[in-house]
């Protein structure tokens, strides 16, 4: 007989790995991908390719060529900031910005924290606000859908409809009056309209949403709190005044508050770990987009209110501790 | 159907010996008894070399307030008293026996006949069960003599006895449960007799309706014992969820379960009270389930105390080509063995035995603080935090994170996906704090 093997218990472990909870969220985002090539052809084709070809070839360099460790690669985390850094980008952007938006968002908002894990920002949106705030000019020219498939360059862009809306009430336009240039709900909810590749269709994000939660990969109480609670401040507000404030079912369909919702502030990595915490972290997005949405400057809030919250996790993990057995003594 | 609320996991139950009858096994030729087999001080041994001894006499006698009488499992002379490695690897003094014939010690009632008529009293009871070395068989070995005991100022008003037995693999309670089944009624009557407590519930999983179905009907010819099917969830049968599965109560951090008013006992235990108590017989055998997938013939088997368990696996077919790690205990929670040389003791309910493909542990990557360990603790702690505050060596915090309410389940390490040693970890942090809470102690 051989050499027996020796170690502490457990002696069985769970078939999970990170390995198949990375992939399990690419395939959950391959609806909204699908979408986005029917919508943007080749235009998000060739986006969506070169951003994950970015960043997994930068995650492997850097892992090798300055780290001098063995590469993560095929655990599958580079190819999710690629497609979300993707999707939140309009489908026209040049190539070489893009390029510099995966450098910012896998060399310093991942792999400069140490890599996968240990980043306090979700690294897509780094790269994401980055590229907004460096070029914010080719960053709002947002193609048209379908009109678009067979270009690459020189689109016929317009406004999202986030920003048609903060433009007119510039300008003092009334809600009332603005509807009839925006998008119908429908057309937002199927994501027939205007925007970065990935964030148009809320119908193909929340199917894959509902694939992760299957999956055990994220849980409801992020999305919950977060959709509630923009829908609920918002609904506030459009009661206030319904001539300056849209109503709520906007809110919930417009921009990136879906792929937001769904696949950004559920980064496990970027978010609480207890349930009580990942409440207050949604309710804390929520409030914050639309806060940015309505009155602050830019026309869209998500990719900053997940930003600001991400910074608030230790505190929350701090503040939030599960319920401990035995703490609160019952008896009968 | 009850379980209990937080946290939990269910891995497969892999029962393979579930169908298996308890086959007695032939006695050692040489018999190795350890002299801690039980939570406590070690007892201090009676006899010398060439001594003769009979199955069933005293040798090695309880020394301290929480200790237990050691009594010979064999019939022979005693050929040495050394020390040998025991299932946690280390040394430790034994009783090695060398088996001639089985004679049992006078006043023991070798037959199978059942005696339902309890006539001891209650100090009686306590007394012979602390004289004939019973220990809990569950797993913790707690002398259980002095669970009888109810502290100053403590009230008992339930006995639970806990049939759960939730490691995969095992299948020492289930089949006891089905052959042995009116004696551990009688033993849980015992029990309520000696605890002054008129009602008892039986808590058994529902991947053993077999166990229920018979228990339930048997439990209908005693007074006060009610037997409860419950969900299938590790770790059922720990003591505090048995607790909160069954009545809902919690048990303090810190404090001890009769704080509920509850005492839990396993079956083997009731099983093992009946012998000492209706048949004067000391705790010199128990059920031992030898499986695994290297396990080329699962089985149950009765095995005297002292038995190395190279002859279990010798019984159950042999040694698998592929054998790649010996446990005694379960999965979850038990112990991998540097030897199959090892004898069994009062606590060992299984030996499992892995192939060498799933031996080996998972490859570790970066914690992506997805928190799963803390939806599975059963404890309500944040398996992950421990880990990195043993780390970083802080264990003042770690002390008020209640690194000490962890119970080792192993649930976090079984579902971390980057495959970290998480209890590993925690097991070093509380030896550390508990060290540090001793000194303060101390000063």
């Amino acid at each position: 007989m051989d050499l027996l093997t020796v170690s502490g218990s457990p002696h069985v472990y769970d078939r999970t790995s990170v390995s198949k909870i990375m992939w399990g969220v690419v395939i959950a985002l391959i609806p909204a991908m699908l979408v986005s090539f029917w919508y943007f052809g080749l235009g998000a084709v060739v986006i969506t390719l070169a951003a994950v070809i970015f960043c997994v070839l930068l995650e492997y360099l850097i892992q090798t060529q300055i780290l001098k460790e063995q590469t993560t690669i095929s655990d599958g985390s580079a190819v999710i900031t690629g497609i979300l850094l993707a999707f939140n980008v309009p489908s026209n952007l040049p190539i070489w910005q893009l390029f510099i938006g995966c450098l910012v968002a896998i060399g310093v908002a991942k792999m400069s924290y140490g890599g996968l894990g240990k980043n306090p920002f979700n690294p897509a949106l780094i790269g994401r606000v980055f590229l907004l705030i460096s070029f914010p000019v080719d960053m709002t020219l947002w193609p048209l859908p379908i009109a678009n498939r067979l270009v690459l360059t020189d689109a016929i862009t317009g406004p999202t409809s986030l920003g048609v809306l903060k433009e007119g009430l510039l300008n003092q336009e009334t809600v009332p009056e603005l509807m009839s240039k925006l998008p119908d709900y429908t057309q937002m909810f199927l994501g027939n309209i205007g925007g970065s590749l990935g964030e148009v269709s809320a119908l193909a994000l929340i199917i894959g949403g509902f694939f992760m939660l299957y999956k055990k990969i994220i849980t409801w109480p992020i999305p919950v709190s977060y959709l509630l609670s923009v829908f609920a401040f918002a609904g506030i507000l459009h009661l206030i005044n319904p001539d300056l404030y849209i109503d709520p079912l906007f809110h919930l369909l417009a921009g990136g508050l879906m792929l937001g919702a769904i696949f950004m502030a559920t980064d496990m990595t970027t978010s609480p770990m207890t349930i009580n915490g990942m409440l207050v972290f949604g309710f804390g997005c929520g409030i914050l987009t639309v806060l940015i949405r309505v009155f602050g400057a830019y026309p869209e809030g998500v990719s900053f209110a997940i930003l600001i919250m991400n910074a608030t996790v230790p505190l929350i993990n701090r503040g939030f501790k599960p319920k401990r057995f035995g703490e609160v003594v019952k008896n009968g | 159907m009850k379980t209990f609320k937080a946290g939990g996991v269910h891995p497969p139950e892999n029962k393979f010996s579930a169908d298996a009858a308890i086959e007695i096994l032939p006695i050692p030729k040489r018999a190795y008894v350890l002299t801690s087999q039980h939570l406590g001080i070690p007892a201090t041994i009676l006899v010398k070399r060439g001594d003769d001894v009979k199955t069933g006499q005293l040798i090695a006698k309880s020394s301290g307030f929480i200790s237990a009488n050691i009594h010979s499992p064999v019939t022979g002379k005693v050929f040495k008293i050394e020390d040998v490695i025991d299932q946690s690897g280390y040394k430790r003094p034994a009783i090695i026996i060398d088996t001639t014939e089985d004679i049992w010690e006078d006043g023991i009632e070798p037959s199978d006949k059942i005696e339902r008529e309890i006539t001891l009293s209650r100090e009686e009871i306590i007394k012979r069960i602390n004289e004939l070395g019973v220990v809990g068989l569950g797993g913790a070995t707690f002398p259980t003599h002095i669970k009888m005991m109810i502290p100053e100022g403590k009230n008992a008003e339930l006995l639970i006895i806990n049939g759960v037995e939730c490691e995969p693999y095992l299948t020492s309670d289930h089949r006891l449960m089905l052959e042995k089944g009116e004696q551990i009624l009688i033993g849980t009557a015992i029990l309520m007799k000696a605890l002054g407590v008129s009602k008892a519930m039986i808590g058994i999983e529902n991947n053993k309706p077999d166990a229920i179905a018979h228990l339930s009907i048997l439990s209908e010819g005693f007074k006060g014992i009610s037997v409860h099917a419950l969900k299938v969830k590790y770790p059922q049968g720990g003591e505090k969820q048995l607790i909160k599965a069954l009545t809902g109560r919690e048990v303090p951090s810190g404090k001890l379960p009769i704080e509920t008013g509850c005492v839990v006992n396993n079956v083997g235990t009731a099983f093992a009270v009946y012998e000492a108590v209706q048949k004067r017989k000391p705790l010199i055998e128990r059920v031992v389930t030898v499986t695994g997938k290297a396990a080329k013939k699962p089985s149950n088997f009765m095995v005297r105390i002292g038995t190395p368990i190279s002859e279990l696996i010798e019984k159950a077919g042999g040694i698998h080509e592929n054998l790649g790690k010996v446990i005694s205990g379960g999965p979850m929670m038990g112990k991998a063995l540097t030897s199959p040389e090892v004898p069994v003791l009062k606590g060992t309910s299984g030996i499992l035995l892995m192939l060498k493909e799933e031996s080996a542990r998972e490859k570790i990557s970066n914690c992506i603080r997805c928190a799963k360990c803390i939806s599975v603790c059963p404890m309500g702690l944040e398996p992950y935090l421990l880990e990195k505050l043993t780390f970083i060596e802080n264990y003042e915090q770690a002390e008020s994170q209640r690194i000490l309410d962890c119970m080792e389940c192993g649930s976090c390490h079984y579902t971390c996906p980057a495959g970290r040693p998480l209890l590993d970890y925690i097991r070093l942090g509380k030896s550390k704090v508990s060290f540090l809470v001793r000194n303060r102690k101390k000063q």
